[in-house]
Order: structure tokens, then sequence, then C-alpha cells
């Protein structure tokens, strides 16, 4: 019996960070097409860090939110226009300017400790006649009970469908089963789950298999896993192996396969694949869009890059706190002099 | 005329919470010329309340009308609201009628903004002054800092807070967190477009409260170097000028000035209208180490907003005109 999955398209927002949120909306017009006509059930389209994410701390993006939104509202034709919001960060000011240009479905995204924050949030979106997702960020740092009463807050918010989301692609292939496992057992039949997988363990597709096989109905995946870090779920090889797997889809496989490789891979400044540093990521369990971030500082301050990541694992640091790199290495600086002295 | 030593305007504090609370404990401890009227909350259980009747001062769980009934409601000259935004919006028009001095420390911000370092003198008169927010107190004498050196086109500002210093008012508040002190950037601060960012961190032991100001400047002819140095002076004074007032405020790194990269969009993050593109990036890492009063000394956050309403209230009690009372 097919197991029927909801395939989402992440490469207009997660993608951001690998690309430092520049892209025209020549080029966002490009990918919602290919995505669209490969038959992909949602496309995501933000700044990395959401609405309005924009700004020093994160990297100004090369637009605005509201010109990638209505780059992709003019072509698309099937699948669900869809954006991120991170309360803190954008504002449901925001998500109503999203909705009037065409925007139907949202993820509230919060730590997977701090799902309270998104109340307001989801419950607006929801009075808006959005289709509304919690979206648990660095899954991996709370344990199996305490994300799962936090996807039950979400789901009493509102929200449809709660995710998994491995912002520091950190989680292994049990602790994704265990996890899925603990989501359907407190929330209601009729609420979805959702995986958001990263790379940077080399994991990312088969996490999400491992998700689907435990109940999860939505899945993150990208063209070329062009996402942050070592990329998200790479979506032409998770449909290969949705089909030999029997999950029921609606892409087309050659298709992905030609806008990752001619549309999507070709725009990246720095690879997105499994290396040192985003290996580390995962490894120390680092929000991933921390990646050029700290590569930056490492180049600005003669800090290595694993060096600074370790750090930002053993200071607990969580999504958004990016401003704590360049304080890190300034740290480190301060130690050597003291040390040299 | 500054208020005889023995003479204290009696003050009300709306909001048994964790702000009100320890708000409570600097008026008994730290006060120069306030004293506790009332403590006003709505859950009847909470630690608040039952701490201000501890301590002896008449409390109520009726929220404003169960202040305004109470027969000590007459001697208040001062309340402090430390409710949510939408519930000061009530307070005030409830207690609208009777003259009172407000001070609101949710993001509500009905009257006008107040940075002590910054503007406390501005506002001495106004019926309601408010506080901003506890990232605005912390990081907006910066931007101020900047701003008084070379004109800053954009002003951001993250502010990280320990989760278990947020209670339910601050998490239920996060829109009208960023919304009100986006706008004190600007309109305290002196930035042409302000921006504002808060997180909430779980990790244990919790973090103290950090915050990290980001300005786009133009250094006009100024060398990388003078700018820097001038910059550098203008925020140490600013960081002194706080912690006279929070104690556990400073200045964490070296104020660092960069050239902005030339392939840097900034273009995307400045005020509409706005063509000249600023020269560089100004950014400044503090940390706010709370005074301990109530909550444990990770939040500052408490700290800075608490202490900066207190002299807020502190300044208006000693006013000549309230003295005349």
């Amino acid at each position: 019996m097919s197991t029927p999955i909801y395939v989402q398209e992440v490469s207009l927002r997660d993608g951001m960070h690998a690309v430092r949120h520049r892209i025209t909306p020549e080029d966002v017009k490009r990918i919602v097409i290919a995505a669209d006509e490969a038959g992909v059930d949602a496309i995501e389209v933000a700044h990395g860090d959401g609405l309005t994410g924009g700004s020093v701390n994160y990297g100004p993006g090369s637009n605005s939110d509201w010109e990638w939104i209505e780059a992709a509202a003019s072509v698309i034709k099937n699948a669900r226009l869809t954006t991120l919001l991170l309360p803190g960060v954008g504002t449901i000011e925001d998500l109503r300017r999203a909705y009037d240009l065409g925007v139907r479905s949202v993820r509230v995204a919060t730590h997977c400790t701090e799902a309270d924050v998104s109340a307001q949030h989801i419950a607006a979106a929801r009075e808006m006649g959005m289709d509304v997702s919690g979206f648990l960020m660095l899954n991996h740092m709370a344990p199996v009970e305490v994300v799962a009463q936090q996807a039950k807050l979400m789901e009493s918010y509102g929200a449809h469908c709660v995710y998994i989301t491995d912002s520091g692609g950190r989680l292994t292939m049990n602790d994704v089963r265990d996890r899925a496992r603990a989501y359907r057992d407190v929330l209601n039949d009729e609420t979805e789950i959702g995986i958001h997988a990263h790379e940077n363990l080399s994991l990312s597709v088969a996490n999400s298999v491992v998700a689907v096989e435990n109940g999860v109905y939505r899945v993150d995946a990208s063209l070329a896993g062009h996402g942050a870090g070592a990329g998200n779920c790479p979506i032409e090889a998770f449909i290969a192996v949705a089909n030999l797997s029997d999950f029921k889809h609606n892409c087309d496989l050659f298709k992905l396969q030609d806008a990752a490789d001619d549309i999507v891979r070709p725009l990246q400044d720095r690879p997105v694949r499994v290396d040192r540093e985003t290996l580390t990521m995962g490894y120390a369990g680092v929000y991933s869009s921390f990646l050029r971030h700290a590569e930056n500082a490492s180049a600005r301050y003669g800090v290595d890059t694993r060096d600074i990541l370790m750090e930002c694992g053993r200071r607990g640091l969580v999504g958004g706190q990016e401003d704590m790199i360049v304080d890190i290495c300034l740290t480190k600086l301060a130690e050597r002099e003291e040390a040299a002295s | 005329m500054a208020l005889s030593p023995t003479r204290k305007a009696k003050v009300a504090i709306i909001g048994s919470g964790n702000i009100g609370t320890d708000l409570m404990i600097k008026v008994m401890r730290t006060s120069q010329h306030l004293e506790m009227g009332a403590m006003v909350g709505i859950d009847p259980d909470s630690d608040g309340l039952a701490r201000a009747r501890k301590f002896g001062f008449a409390a109520t769980s009726d929220g404003v009308e169960g202040l305004i009934a109470l027969p000590e409601f007459d001697d208040i000259e001062i309340v402090f609201d430390a409710t949510s935004a939408k519930a000061h919006v009530v307070n005030a028009a409830a207690l609208e009628p009777y003259g009172k001095r407000l001070i609101d420390l949710t993001p509500a911000a009905i009257g006008p903004y107040v940075i002590p370092a910054v503007n406390i003198d501005e506002h001495i008169d106004a019926p309601n002054v408010n506080m901003v927010t506890c990232g605005g107190q912390a990081t907006i004498p910066i931007v101020a800092a900047v701003a008084r050196v070379v004109p800053v086109a954009y002003g951001e500002i993250v502010a990280s807070i320990s989760s278990r210093s947020a209670g339910p008012g601050t998490r239920a508040n996060i829109d009208e967190f960023t919304e009100t002190t986006s706008g004190a950037i600007v309109q305290v601060g002196g930035a042409k477009r302000g921006k504002a960012i808060i997180i909430l961190n779980p990790a244990e032991p919790p973090l103290i409260m950090r915050d990290t100001v980001y300005a786009l400047v133009d250094g006009g002819s100024r060398s990388l170097e003078e700018l820097t140095a001038e910059i550098t002076e203008s925020v140490e004074k600013m960081v002194g000028d706080v912690a006279a007032y929070v104690p556990g405020y400073r200045l964490k790194q070296k104020v660092q000035v960069q050239e902005i990269p030339s392939d840097q969009p900034v273009e995307t993050l400045l005020a509409e209208g706005e063509t000249t593109r600023p020269t560089h990036q100004v950014s400044v890492f503090l940390e706010v180490e709370g005074a301990a009063h109530y909550l444990p000394a990770y939040a500052g956050n408490l700290d800075i907003m608490t202490s900066a309403a207190l002299q807020m209230a502190d300044r208006i009690a000693s006013s000549p005109k309230e003295a005349a009372r």
C-alpha cells in the first residue's frame, strides 16, 4: 500500500542562506516555474530567516521579501505558495503583507522549547484562512518528550501540521524515528507531521525516509539540496528513493534533476555539500545558517571556522544568535593575546 | 525644589509578575523619592502579591478596578504598569480621570518613549510615559551614542534573553516588542530606520542577557582609525551613564568598526527614499547582568527595565512641579 506524502520545495527560503540571501527575482521565477512544473506540492519563498529577516545580523537580502514573493506569485500555477515567519524577527503585519501578495501557507518557527511565542502568529494566520504549520527548530536540543509537548502546544494554537525541524542536521535516523512517533502519540489524528532535514551528517534523505515510515506526511526538500549548512534534503535524490519506496507523490524525477543541475547549482557561490565545516555543524549541533557568517568571521579575525562552530555548540546558541559568532572570535583573540603576554 | 528627605511619593504597581515584583523590591531598596503604596495583580495566588502582603503593602487581585477601590488609592501619585500591551490600554483608560502619573513598562507605547540615559528630562511632565522594552533600554543608548558622532542610516539591535526570564506577558507580546523597539531606535536613538530582533535561549545554566547593536553610518571624511576612536569614546561614555543606574551593564568587547563591503546589498535595509549609501558598520557587544533583586543575575532584561522605570519615577517625584503637590 503506497504512503502519501506532501513535498515542499525550500530552495527559495532555506536556500537563501546558501547564497547569502542574494538572488534576483528573475532567478526566483525560473526556480518556481521549474519546481511547479515538476509537481511539488508547495514552494516556500522568503529571506532565509523568514519574512523581514533581511538585517545586518543575518545578512541583507539583495531584494525585499515582497519582491521575491511577487516574482514567485506571478508564475506559480499549481503549487501552494508558502512562507516562513520567525516571531521575534518578523511580525503578523509582515504576514498580512505576504498574504496580500498571494501567500496562502506559512510555517511559524520557534526554538524547539519556545512554542508559546508562536501562539499569536499561528492564530492570526488561521484567521486569515491560511494553511499553518509550526516549525520546532533545532529539534535535537531538547528531549523527545519535551518537543512532543511543544508540538502539542502548537497544535492547540491552531497549527495544521508540526515539523521536526533538524536545523543543525544533528538528528540520526533513530532520533527521527523516536521524534516522529512521539509527535504522533500526542497529536490529534488530523494534525499532520513534517520533517525538515539538513545534510550535515549526510543523513537528510535517510532521515526523511525514516520520518515518512513513522507517520510523517510533509517532507521539506530542495533542488540540489540548496540550503543552509550542507544543505537540505536534495529533492531529486529523495524523490528517487520515494519512488523505490512506494511513496505516493506528484513529482517528476527527471524534471527535478534538470532543475537542480541546470538552474540551482550554478547559482551557488560556495558549494553546498558535506565538508569539514558543514560536517562540524552537524557534529556540534549548530544552526546551519551560521555557516557563512562563521566563515566570514574566520576570514576577518583569523579564527578557524571549526573552532567557532564548536564554541557555538558549547555555548548552546540557538537560531538567530549569529551576532555571537563575532563575539566568539573577539573572545578567542583576547584569550590569545593574554596567553602571549 | 527637591522633595524633603521625609516626603516620598507613593506608587502603585499593576502587574504582579516578574517585572512588577522586581520593581517592588527596587522601590523598597534603592529608590530615593518613592515608597510602595499598593501592589495590583489579577492572580490571587501570584508570588508578587503574596510578597507584597508579607511586606505589609496594600494588595489586590482585582486588577485596575481593585486598585481604584483601595482606600490607599487617593494617596498614590505614580502608577507603574507592568502588565501587557493590551492590558495597559485598558488600565490607562480606567486611570485617566484620576490624574495619576503613569509609567508604562509594557510595549503599548501610548505615551512618549523614555530611555533615561538619553532623554529622561524630555517628557518629565507627560501624563503617561513608555519605557520601550528591555532590549530597547539596553541598546538604544548605544544607537544614540553613535548618532551623536555620525549620521546613522540604520540601527539594528539583537537582544538575547534567557527563556526563564521571559514570563507569559513577554511571550505574548513578541510583535509589540519588535515594533516598539524599532520605533524607539528611530525616535530616541536617532537612526533613520530601526530593526529589533529578540531571541529566547533556554540554555542551562541560564545565559546572562546579551545585546548587540549594529549601526550603518556615514563616516564622512574620517579615516577608519578616527571614526573608530570617536565612536568608541562616545559609546564608552554612554555605557558609563547607563551603568550608573544598571550596575551590571557593560561593554563585552571592543567597539568594532568596519567598512561596508561594496557587494553588501545594505540598500535593502534603509528607510524608504534613502539614497545615500552608508560607509561603515559599527558593532557593539553588550552584556547586562541583573542585580538579582527578584530573579537571579541572568535576568538582566528584568533589571534594566525596572531600573529605567525607577529612574524615571524618581525623577518625576523629585521634580519641582511634583514637590509642590
